[in-house]
C-alpha cells in the first residue's frame, strides 16, 4: 500500500499507543524512586558474596549467568546468520582490486591518518585487555572489553589498509576465536555443574575483593566473553568488507 | 534530577529526531553515531559507566559501519544492473 | 519534570516507529529501529535510577553507599551488543533482498513469484 495510505493507518493508531504509553508511565513511580528490592538487596550483599566490587559485572557472570549464557548465543547466531547470508553466491569471484582495497582514495587520507591509524592499533588492544581484566573491580568486563578489542583491527582499514587488516585479524583466526569463547562460557557453567552441584556456581576459588584475581569465575568468564564478542564483530564486519570491496559478480 | 542529566535527555530527543527525520540512509548512519555520544552521556549521568562503555563503541564505530558498507554494496549492486542493462 | 525520562523513551518510541512505518528504503527501517531499541534503554535505566544514588562500583565507597539499582543495568549493557548484531543479520538480510530483488523499496518487495 502506498506510504501515504500506511501513515493514515499509523496516525490513529499511533495516538491510541501515545495514549497507552502516557497513562502507563503516570503508574511508573517517580524518576529516582526506585521501589525494587532485588536490587536494593543485592547492593547490600553482592560484595561479600562474590568478592567482586564492580557489582553489574558480577550480577553479569555470578549471579544471573545463565542469562548471560543466552544472550551470548543469540549474538553467536546472529553472527551465524550473517556469514550464511553474504557468503559467496555461485558464480561471483573475489576479485581484490588492487587500487581499491589497498588504498582509499577519499579526500584526506594521508600519510598522517596512516600513522594515526598505526598508532591506533595497540593503544586499542591494550585498552581492550585491561578493560577486559579488570572487569570485577571497575567498570568494564567481558562486554565492553571485547568490542574495543574488535574496533582495533578497523583503525587499520581507517587508515586506508583493508588487506592489512586480514593479516592482523585472519579469517580462520576470528572464527575459531568467537567459537571458542562461546564454548568456554559454556564449559564454566558445566565447570559450576560438575563441581559445585548447581550450573554456573561459582567453583573457583573466590579471592579477596578488591584485588586483580578476584570473583572466581568472572575474571575467566570474562576473557571467555571478550573472546566471543571480539570474534562474533570482527567476523561480521569482514563479511561486509568482503562484499562491498572485494566480490564481483561473476557469472550468473 | 541533575542539570546535567537534563540536558543530556534534551540533546538525546533532538539527535533522535535528527536521525529519524534525515533524508538518505547515508546521512542517517553518521547522525547515529552522534545519537550514539548523546546516548552515551546520558548513561553516565544516569550513574551507570558499564553501559556507557558498552554503547560508546557500538553505537559510533560498529553500527555506522555496518550500515556505510551495506550501502556502498548496495549502491555496486545497482550500477552493475544499469551496466547490464543496456 | 520527574517524568522527563519516561516521556524521552515514549518519544524516541514513537518516533521511531514512525520512520520504520514511513519508510521507503529497507536501511532508512533498520536505522529507525535502532531509535526503537535505544528508547527501551532509556525506560529500563530510567526506572532503576535512585535520586542521589551512585554507581553500583563498590571499588571505593563504602557497601552500604546508595546505589542505583544494578540489574537495569546488566539488562541494557548485554542487550546494546546484542542488538548491534541482530541489526547486522538484518543488513545483510538487505543487502541479499536487493541482489535478489533490484529494489529496496518495501513496497517492491511483497510476493516471492519467482
Amino acid at each position: 500500500m502506498s506510504r501515504r495510505a500506511r501513515l493514515c493507518l499509523f496516525a490513529p493508531a499511533g495516538a491510541v499507543f501515545a495514549l497507552v504509553l502516557i497513562v502507563g508511565m503516570t503508574g511508573l513511580p517517580p524518576f529516582g524512586r526506585y521501589h525494587g528490592v532485588y536490587g536494593r538487596a543485592l547492593n547490600g550483599v553482592g560484595v561479600t558474596e562474590s568478592h567482586a566490587t564492580d557489582l553489574v559485572t558480577a550480577l553479569n557472570f555470578d549471579f544471573r549467568a545463565f542469562d548471560t549464557l543466552g544472550e551470548e548465543f543469540i549474538l553467536f547466531s546472529s553472527i551465524l546468520g550473517v556469514v550464511l547470508i553474504l557468503r559467496q553466491l555461485r558464480g561471483e569471484r573475489p576479485e581484490p582490486r588492487e587500487e581499491e582495497a589497498e588504498e582509499h582514495h577519499f579526500a584526506g587520507a594521508s600519510e598522517a591518518l596512516r600513522a594515526l591509524g598505526l598508532t591506533l592499533v595497540p593503544s586499542m588492544i591494550a585498552l581492550g585487555v585491561y578493560i577486559v581484566a579488570h572487569g570485577q573491580l571497575t567498570p568494564g568486563g567481558g562486554f565492553q572489553g571485547g568490542i574495543v578489542l574488535a574496533a582495533a583491527p578497523l583503525a587499520l582499514f581507517i587508515a586506508g589498509r583493508y588487506m592489512r587488516m586480514k593479516v592482523l585479524a585472519p579469517q580462520m583466526l576470528i572464527e575459531v576465536g568467537e567459537a571458542l569463547g562461546a564454548a568456554a562460557y559454556a564449559l564454566i557453567g558445566l565447570g559450576g555443574l560438575i563441581f559445585a552441584g548447581v550450573f554456573f556456581k561459582n567453583f573457583v576459588g573466590l579471592g579477596i575483593a578488591g584485588q586483580l584475581l578476584s570473583g572466581g569465575q568472572i575474571p575467566i568468564a570474562s576473557v571467555a566473553v571478550s573472546l566471543e564478542v571480539s570474534g562474533a564483530f570482527l567476523v561480521g564486519w569482514t563479511q561486509f568488507f568482503d562484499q562491498a570491496l572485494l566480490i564481483r559478480r561473476g557469472g550468473r | 534530577m541533575t542539570v546535567l542529566q537534563i540536558i543530556a535527555l534534551v540533546v538525546v530527543a533532538l539527535a533522535g529526531a535528527a536521525v529519524v527525520l534525515a533524508p538518505e540512509p547515508l546521512r542517517q548512519a553518521l547522525v547515529l553515531g552522534i545519537f550514539g555520544l548523546a546516548l552515551t552521556v546520558l548513561f553516565f549521568a544516569f550513574q551507570a559507566p558499564d553501559v556507557a562503555l558498552s554503547e560508546i563503541v557500538v553505537s559510533t564505530v560498529g553500527m555506522p559501519v555496518m550500515v556505510l558498507l551495506a550501502l556502498r554494496k548496495i549502491g555496486q549492486q545497482e550500477r552493475e544492473r544499469a551496466r547490464r542493462r543496456e | 519534570m520527574s517524568f522527563l525520562p519516561f516521556a524521552v523513551a515514549a518519544w524516541l518510541f514513537l518516533l521511531g516507529l514512525y520512520g520504520i512505518v514511513a519508510s521507503q528504503h529497507l536501511v532508512r527501517t533498520i536505522i529507525c529501529l535502532a531509535v526503537v531499541q535505544s528508547s527501551t534503554y532509556v525506560l529500563l535505566l530510567g526506572v532503576g535510577y535512585v535520586s542521589g544514588g551512585q554507581a553500583p562500583i563498590f571499588a571505593d565507597i563504602p557497601q552500604t553507599t546508595k546505589a542505583v539499582d544494578p540489574v537495569a543495568q546488566v539488562l541494557v549493557l548485554v542487550d546494546i551488543v546484542v542488538e548491534a548484531t541482530v541489526s547486522a543479520l538484518l543488513l545483510a538480510l538487505a543487502v541479499q533482498a536487493h541482489k535478489r530483488f533490484g529494489s529496496l523499496d518495501p513496497r517492491e518487495l511483497r510476493a516471492l513469484r519467482d
